[in-house]
């Protein structure tokens, strides 16, 4: 219920951006950039090696698929929603995916003396990604079950299809060009890396520039309103699991390129760090209608450089797992003591 | 003649589960004009608006728009076809600009399918200074107060360029010189062929600004009258008509020590409020939505936290921070909504029954089962709480059931004051004069009660003495004998009348 009888004076409305709140005002817009900023200096005063080229390409590489992933969970949470499908949907993408890109002289081939331009298995790995969400879309928008319970049913079930599909063994002995995605390079930059770059771009255009974009952000911050504007808000549900499917799908491909196989357990716990990266990043879980890309990918490099100085400092990955927690807990802590004071 | 009208609505009725809404009622809209809607709360208005603008559907009735039968089944085809509205409840979406708000739905587009943001807050600069609205439209909407969060609504519903624009009440959290504004705004609009729509609780607005009025009332519709025809008291008269029955069943108990006395109390959504409440006497809390009653509670309560002031009980200053402080010192509240905030309705009628008393049943870690059959049997008898047993899941009962296994919960924790907010709210006759005749016992017993109710009849009905509250302000008091309806609607609407009793 709206609370009519408080009303805001005039003078309390001025007051609000006045100097005084200039600086939380800047740190609550760009707090997690300058925490990056922060940490990247620390880790390069804690080990020589970090700024080095080699081991930068290398957290950026390791980021990539998470990033990726993330990208879209970023669109379904500001919606309003979650996803929890998506490490399953990078196990069923990469099976899939690689079926359609044995070489012909494979040792035991799923479908023998199958040859298919790459734009096949391609077409695949992001069809199949853009078929699971549009079952939890359709789940969300349709049946009104909550996302989380939704997704959650996906997570098991794609998981168990990406198993059957392949009777539990991993597809091997991929054709060169499919193996160029994860393996490759251009002009010395990773083809994974360059795929997150160009996603991230059409990803933040489709949401800050476009009308689809905006719809995501007006439902997830009021529904009620989205839909007195005359605004059909399960379609537009539908498409960002779709988008966010989508994405997934595209990750299974490269991930599956970059060890070369495609295996059925690939992508356990990718739909959590994703969901990580976009929290930490400011997209709120709280709130909806709040999250960006640039703030999403940040969070994703967050994690990357944690874990690469961890690394370079021998600290043991049991202790790393404890203090990726701490950061996520502590990044939605921070999410919701901003708000708070917003109010 | 026919034309006359740009708006007919002929035999709407639209059913709620355990409530009739609309009654076979009407309304017509001439072009160009202010048509004011009135009624008490819960008199239907804002419900036939929705069916109008086409959040709910109408079970009957037919819907004539510019001369055109229209099934409106949603807000997309009411806009299309030039009805726009600005809600009760403000709908922004608080995390974007003041443009994108506005034109949320029909955004300007670059040839390239993106949205085309300069041409948008262009289009938006452009309506806000025509309707001298100060604003930027690059503002975020959280960052605005809520006045202006209002006028941001109001230049939305006017950017549809529609024939016909409803406004619920569309003053209520703007100030003067926003009123003026509005006004302004009415105005041009009307000067253009608009028809607007005019739902307010404010009297001197609708003889200021509305050419027609009709009044509902309970669901049905009483009359429609030119504004210039009628006066104040004629259109309170119709609002309220109604005569009191005699279900009220009312004896005044024997009146005792004051039990509670509140000081100069403020907090979210009112301020500065003082009153007292003696032993043996129901104080009836009269006011509009929004007028802060509920709040004030909240604050006495310690749901949320009040600030200035002070809290005696029996005479001894006490500090209440939390419901356990208030419970603590012999009060209990039950809650207006009673599905959100009272009941566990997955749980049986002994559950919800017990709940808030369960420390008195403990032995150890264990509770003890037939003391508590006991105890639920007993309040289940005094309630005339009707349910095959005490093991029933309490959603398969009536409201009216639930209503009195909720009176019968805070019963049980013997409190010397009983706060009722709403008691007999969606509930059945039979069913309101038994907690009626509950109340009177309770009191009798030399206890209190205060009872927020917006049912004027019931307030009249039942209260010794009425506190009438506007906008967070206490306006004043009114005995039981001095007390009418046109009176307390009086006070309720902001119109200040002196009052004799001193407290």
């Amino acid at each position: 219920m709206a609370n009519p009888g408080v009303v805001t004076t005039a003078g309390e409305a001025a007051k609000r951006p006045a100097g005084g709140q200039m600086l939380s005002s800047i740190f609550s817009k760009y707090g997690i950039f300058i925490i990056f900023a922060v940490m990247v200096v620390v880790a390069s005063l804690l080990s020589p090696a970090f700024l080095s080229e080699i081991n930068l390409i290398n957290v950026v590489r390791q980021m990539s698929v998470v990033g990726l992933i993330a990208l879209g969970v970023t669109g379904v949470i500001v919606s309003g929603g979650i996803d929890l499908s998506s490490g399953s949907v990078v196990g069923l993408s990469a099976v899939v995916a690689a079926s359609l890109a044995q070489s012909t002289d494979s040792s035991a081939p799923l479908y023998p003396g199958l040859q298919l331009p790459f734009i096949a298995p391609l077409m695949m790995a992001c069809g199949v990604g853009a078929l699971v969400g549009w079952i939890n879309g359709g789940l969300v928008a349709k049946t009104r079950i909550p996302p989380f319970i939704a997704t959650l049913g996906t997570y098991t079930a794609v998981r168990g299809a990406a198993m059957l599909y392949t009777n539990g063994r991993p597809v091997s002995d991929l054709t060169d060009s499919y193996d160029f995605v994860g393996q490759g390079a251009l002009a010395g930059i990773p083809v994974p890396i360059l795929i997150l770059v160009v996603m991230a771009v059409v990803t933040h255009i489709l949401y800050a520039r476009t009308k689809f974009g905006k719809y995501v952000y007006a439902i997830g911050g009021n529904e009620q309103a989205a839909r007195v504007s005359g605004i059909n808000t399960g379609r537009y549900k539908m498409l960002i699991y779709i988008y966010a499917g989508l994405l997934a799908g595209l990750a299974g491909l490269v991930v599956s390129s970059r060890i070369g196989s495609g295996q059925p357990g690939l992508g356990v716990g990718y739909e959590l760090d994703a969901i990580a990266a976009a929290v930490i990043g400011g997209t709120s879980l709280s709130a909806g209608g709040i999250g960006t890309v640039a703030g999403t990918i940040i969070g994703a490099l967050i994690i990357g450089v944690l874990n690469n100085i961890l690394d370079l400092m021998n600290v043991s990955a049991y202790w790393q797992q404890i203090i990726k927690g701490a950061i996520i807990v502590g990044a939605v802590i921070l999410d919701q003591l901003k708000h708070r004071g917003g109010k | 003649m026919e034309n006359e009208y740009v708006l007919v609505m002929e035999g709407i009725s639209k059913q709620f589960p355990g409530v009739r809404a609309l009654n076979n009622v009407e309304l017509r809209v001439r072009r160009g004009t202010v048509h004011a809607l009135m009624g008490e709360n819960g008199a239907g208005k804002s419900t036939l608006m929705k069916c109008l603008i086409g959040i709910y559907t109408p079970d009957s009735g037919t819907i004539t728009f510019k001369g055109e039968r229209l099934n409106i089944t949603s807000t997309h085809y009411a806009l299309a076809k030039g009805i726009s509205m600005i809600h009760q409840e403000l709908n922004p979406v608080p995390e974007m600009t003041v443009a994108e708000n506005i034109y949320l739905g029909r955004e300007p587009m670059t040839p390239y399918a993106l949205v085309d943001m300069r041409k948008m807050n262009r289009m938006a600069s452009e309506l806000l200074e025509r309707l001298h609205i100060k604003i930027r439209p690059t503002a975020r909407m959280r960052d605005l107060s809520i006045a202006n969060m209002q006028l941001a609504e109001i230049a939305k519903a006017v950017s549809y360029n529609s024939d016909l624009i409803i406004m619920d009440e569309p003053t209520s959290a703007i100030t003067e010189a926003e009123v003026a504004v509005l006004f302004d705004i009415i105005k041009s609009l009307t000067a253009q062929g608009c028809a607007v729509i005019y739902i307010t609780h404010k009297m001197d607005e609708v003889f200021k600004i509305t050419d027609e009025v009709t009044v509902f009332r309970d669901g049905q519709y009483v009359a429609s009258e030119a504004t210039a025809k009628l006066t104040r008291d004629m259109l309170i008269e119709q609002m309220v008509g109604r005569t009191l029955t005699a279900m009220f069943h009312k004896e005044t108990a024997e009146m005792g020590s004051v039990f509670l006395d509140v000081v100069n109390l403020s907090g979210k959504g009112f301020r500065n409020v003082s009153f007292q409440v003696r032993r043996g006497e129901i104080l009836g809390l009269a006011g509009l939505m929004g007028a802060g009653r509920t709040e004030l509670m909240d604050g006495v309560f310690g749901v949320t936290p009040s600030n200035g002031g002070s809290i005696r009980i029996n005479g001894k200053p006490v500090r209440i921070r939390s419901p356990a402080d208030a419970i603590r010192n012999g009060m209990a509240l039950l809650t207006e909504d009673r599905k959100l905030t009272g009941l566990y309705l997955n749980a049986t009628v002994r559950e919800n029954i017990f709940i808030a008393n369960i420390n008195r049943y403990l032995v150890g870690p264990f509770l003890r089962f037939s003391q508590i059959e006991k105890d639920c049997e007993k309040m289940r008898g005094l309630m005339r709480v009707k349910t095959p047993s005490l093991m029933q899941i309490i959603k398969n009962l009536s409201g009216g059931n639930q209503q009195k296994v909720l009176i019968a919960r805070w019963l049980l924790t013997e409190p010397d004051l009983l706060i009722l907010d709403e008691p007999t709210r969606g509930i059945d006759v039979g069913a309101k004069s038994e907690i009626y005749r509950l109340m009177t016992e309770f009191v009798r017993s030399g206890k209190a009660i205060i009872m927020i109710s917006s049912e004027l009849p019931e307030v009249l009905g039942m209260s010794d003495r009425i506190m009438v509250m506007h906008e967070g302000d206490k306006v004043g008091e009114l005995s039981r004998a001095e007390a009418t309806q046109e009176k307390i609607l009086q006070m309720a609407t902001g119109m200040k009348i002196p009052t004799s009793l001193a407290a």
